[in-house]
């Protein structure tokens, strides 16, 4: 088996296959800790663990969080509305006073593609990429392999559509890059306007038709529709969107498969997803969040292991 | 490393454990109380076994857990690269259970002690007890196993290698030494 030799988690394009496969079964020894009477092992008793959220959040932050203190780790939450952010402090001034405190880790969500990997450059603890701009969020895409994987008890030549507005997506771009290096077959589509045109590069295929990406897949990861794309003329109208891409049981009538429908949250229901598909048997969007907090505990794990990048 | 001397070969390790499944019982009356747990990796195997013996005596097989103690070692931060974890499997509640804990080699005492702050976050057990094939000496805490199959005085500068059918394809014990 691999062994886990690197100081920070910037994304999945960088990791290889065996290092992606050493979270997930790292992360499955830790989820038994969840359900026990004592919810904590002393593991990172004495570390520290700045969150540094500069988007709002409600799974991601909770999730690390929770992820730490079962840790024993101590933890630190900062948000950009409530700090010095509001006065001006820039990201790099914020980042070096919190170092100055002696911590441990950073895990940092922010607007800006490359916030995190400019951080792991300027300060030494370990950093952790909570999502940054249009670029990855890594912990989302490895909780929904880990998901994946649980439920299809494998991920190598799995049917994988994401569905929705894929330009914007940072889930969408972990997501390929961690579903490709494991085998899977993945297929995105969305409006024209929503689709980057050289995402087929990354070795996917591009759909503009719902039907091509339900009908044979076996996992369907429907993302967010960010609802102010619309005004800037990405997509026409709601209701077309709805009709054209919302998934509804209607549209599942056509699947082959058992399929997995995923959605990394916050659901706009009716919307992306209907309520009954949302809350109905397929669902997995709840086993998600639970997975990510075991998830996070085996990233935190490996990388506290770590005191220099090789 | 070399192989200086084999000290148990399969039938003695089956007659130490079917000893040791006695002494259980004899110090364990109520049966129903009693739950194996042992520690990855070879004391998982043991417990297995341990179980079974303690089924064809008393004809009542007693649930079996298995612990990691990864997470609960005190030099985690000396070590470099993370160990792997492997997963802790006790399905049944520890509370008010006689719970005998199982591992191959009992040495300095360390592994015990993580073994036991992980076995008490489960719930609170009537009793622990201690049942190891085998005690090398040198603890360096104060960690004494209740069921020994045999005692092995050695140096530090030897190693004790408990091989298992079920790992290592043979059952054995040997004592390795630094070449």
């Amino acid at each position: 088996m691999a062994v886990w030799r690197r100081k920070h988690l910037l994304g999945l394009e960088d990791l290889t296959k065996e290092e992606i496969e050493l979270i997930l079964n790292t992360a499955e020894s830790f989820k038994e800790i969840s359900v026990r009477e004592v919810k904590k092992v002393p593991t990172l008793r004495g570390k520290t663990v700045v969150l540094l959220f500069f988007e709002s959040s409600t799974r991601t932050r909770t999730s690390f969080e929770l992820a730490a203190k079962r840790l024993s780790a101590d933890t630190v939450s900062l948000s950009s509305t409530t700090s010095s952010v509001t006065k001006g402090e820039s990201l790099l001034d914020t980042a070096k006073n919190i170092e100055a405190m002696n911590i441990d880790f950073i895990v940092i969500r922010h607007q800006a593609s490359g916030a995190a990997y400019l951080l792991s450059k300027i300060v030494s603890p370990s950093v952790i990429n909570a999502g940054d701009g249009f670029h990855e969020h890594p912990t989302q895409a490895l909780l929904d392999l880990f998901t994946i994987r649980e439920k299809k008890k494998k991920i190598e030549g799995l049917n994988v559509s994401i569905i929705g507005d894929i330009s914007h997506s940072r889930v969408a771009r972990s997501n390929i890059y961690g579903l490709k290096k494991l085998g899977a077959n993945v297929c995105v589509c969305g409006p024209p306007t929503l689709i980057p045109k050289d995402i087929e590069k990354l070795g996917v295929k591009i759909t503009y038709d719902i039907r091509e990406a339900i009908i044979e897949a076996d996992v369907l990861n429907v993302l967010r529709l960010q609802l102010e794309r619309q005004k800037e003329n990405l997509f026409s109208s709601l209701k077309e969107y709805i009709r054209l891409f919302g998934i509804d049981k209607e549209k599942l009538k056509e699947v082959k498969k058992e399929v997995l429908i995923m959605h990394p949250g916050p659901v706009n229901r009716g919307i992306e997803l209907s309520t009954d598909v949302a809350d109905g048997q397929y669902s997995v969007i709840l086993d998600q969040v639970t997975n990510g907090i075991a998830v996070r505990m085996g990233i935190l794990y490996l990388l506290s292991g770590v005191k220099e990048e090789i | 490393m070399k192989e200086k001397a084999k000290i148990l070969d399969k039938d003695a390790i089956g007659r130490s454990l079917m000893r040791i499944s006695h002494e259980i019982l004899e110090k364990n009356k109520f049966t129903k109380d009693l739950v194996i747990v042992g520690i990855r990796n070879r004391g998982a195997y043991l417990a297995q076994r341990l179980a079974k013996s303690i089924e064809r005596i008393s004809k009542k097989l007693p649930p079996v857990g298995i612990l990691d103690i990864t997470l609960y070692r005190d030099d985690l931060t000396q070590i470099g690269p993370q160990p792997v974890v492997h997963k802790t499997e006790i399905d049944f509640d520890i509370s008010d259970k006689a719970v005998i804990l199982v591992d191959d080699v009992l040495y300095t005492g360390r592994t015990v002690r993580c073994a036991l702050d992980e076995l008490i976050d489960f719930g609170r057990p009537k009793s622990i007890q201690l049942a190891v094939l085998v005690d090398r000496g040198h603890r360096e805490l104060p960690i004494k196993a209740d069921y020994v199959g045999k005692n092995i005085p050695t140096s530090k500068r030897e190693n004790v290698e408990v091989r298992l059918q079920e790992v290592d394809g043979k059952d054995e014990v040997v004592i390795l030494e630094k070449d």
